[in-house]
């Protein structure tokens, strides 16, 4: 895999610099939740990278249990009326 | 001018999407167009101006094309509200029986295609679907042929760089993101904070979706006398 290696050939030609990480990394954690609701100052970078990772699967899976229980209702119920429903309330 | 500032503040500030209330949203749509509306009318005026009117509205420009491709626009009500419609869309001309992996796939190429191509994990799964077929069958085709090169390679390479832990999840992460398994560190960060603004409105809109046909499918079943049970 040369994911391994391209961590010594950056594309852009120079290594990362530490800021940069922190700038980024400071971002990333502004998004995950868990991490914002903690309140800590300083969370380390690893554990920003563990809890994005987690955030990230858990958000594919509740889109999995949504789009299960989509099919089912949209199997179950009558299509036409339901979604004419739909289509009507969003447009309107 | 008028326009860019309220959209700024729609995008700045997530408003709560409630699945009960409906004429809020309908309210805060409404508002959006005849915004856009209006600086469609006023546009004239302003080009008619002088050329220093040019020179002011350029930073603003620039602001503005950063909320509308920054992610985030994602946490816009007009963006999750057009979402839903491409979804709803796009659902109904699922004329498969509807398993949830149909449904999951066509979630995700709205999203994708809601982005506009301007990152790289919309990208990819736009592409993603034709290349994963194919995919799966050369991957087949390999494993058949030689099933211990394969295994006998990736020992090789473990073996010669001991992954320090950070390098480990970075490359999880880079799996997680769709199409982002050779990307450079600072960009994969870029695309997660954009993929993950996006799921999120994938999550609201479609709990939102869930919501309108639980609702749709309680008043069929009140209507028809309940032939359809529905278990909300």
């Amino acid at each position: 895999m040369s994911s391994r290696r391209s961590r010594s050939r950056q594309p852009g030609g120079s290594r990362i610099s530490d800021e940069q990480m922190v700038d980024l990394v400071s971002r990333l954690q502004q998004l995950i939740p868990e991490i914002r609701n903690r309140r800590s100052d300083k969370v380390c970078a690893s554990k920003v990278l563990q809890e994005t990772c987690n955030y990230i699967r858990s958000l594919h899976r509740e889109v999995d249990d949504l789009s299960d229980r989509l099919s089912e209702l949209l199997d179950s119920t009558d299509s036409d009326s339901a979604q004419a429903a739909i289509i009507r309330s969003l447009l309107m | 001018m008028l326009w860019y500032q309220i959209y700024i503040s729609l995008s700045l500030s997530p408003i709560p999407v409630s699945l009960s209330t409906v004429s809020p949203r309908r309210a805060t749509v409404s508002s959006f167009d005849q915004l856009t509306f209006t600086m469609a009318e006023s546009n004239p005026d302003a080009n008619s101006n002088v050329s220093r009117k040019r020179r002011k509205i350029d930073p603003d420009s620039d602001a503005r094309i950063a909320a509308e491709t920054g992610p985030t626009r994602w946490r816009t009500q007009a963006e999750q509200h057009i979402y839903s419609s491409k979804l709803v869309d796009a659902l109904r001309h699922l004329r498969r029986p509807d398993s949830g992996h149909a449904v999951r796939d066509a979630a995700d190429r709205v999203l994708a295609a809601s982005a506009r191509g301007k990152t790289r994990w919309s990208r990819a799964i736009l592409t993603n679907r034709l290349s994963l077929r194919l995919a799966h069958i050369n991957k087949k085709h390999k494993k058949a042929a030689k099933p211990g090169a394969g295994r006998s390679r990736s020992r090789k390479v473990a073996a010669q760089k001991k992954l320090p832990p950070m390098q480990k999840k970075v490359k999880v992460l880079s799996r997680l993101v769709p199409g982002c398994r050779k990307v450079s560190l600072p960009n994969l960060l870029e695309e997660t904070t954009d993929y993950i603004a996006a799921l999120e409105m994938q999550v609201k809109a479609m709990t939102f979706l869930t919501g309108l046909l639980n609702g749709g499918a309680s008043a069929a079943a009140f209507g028809h006398s309940g032939q359809n049970f529905s278990s909300s």
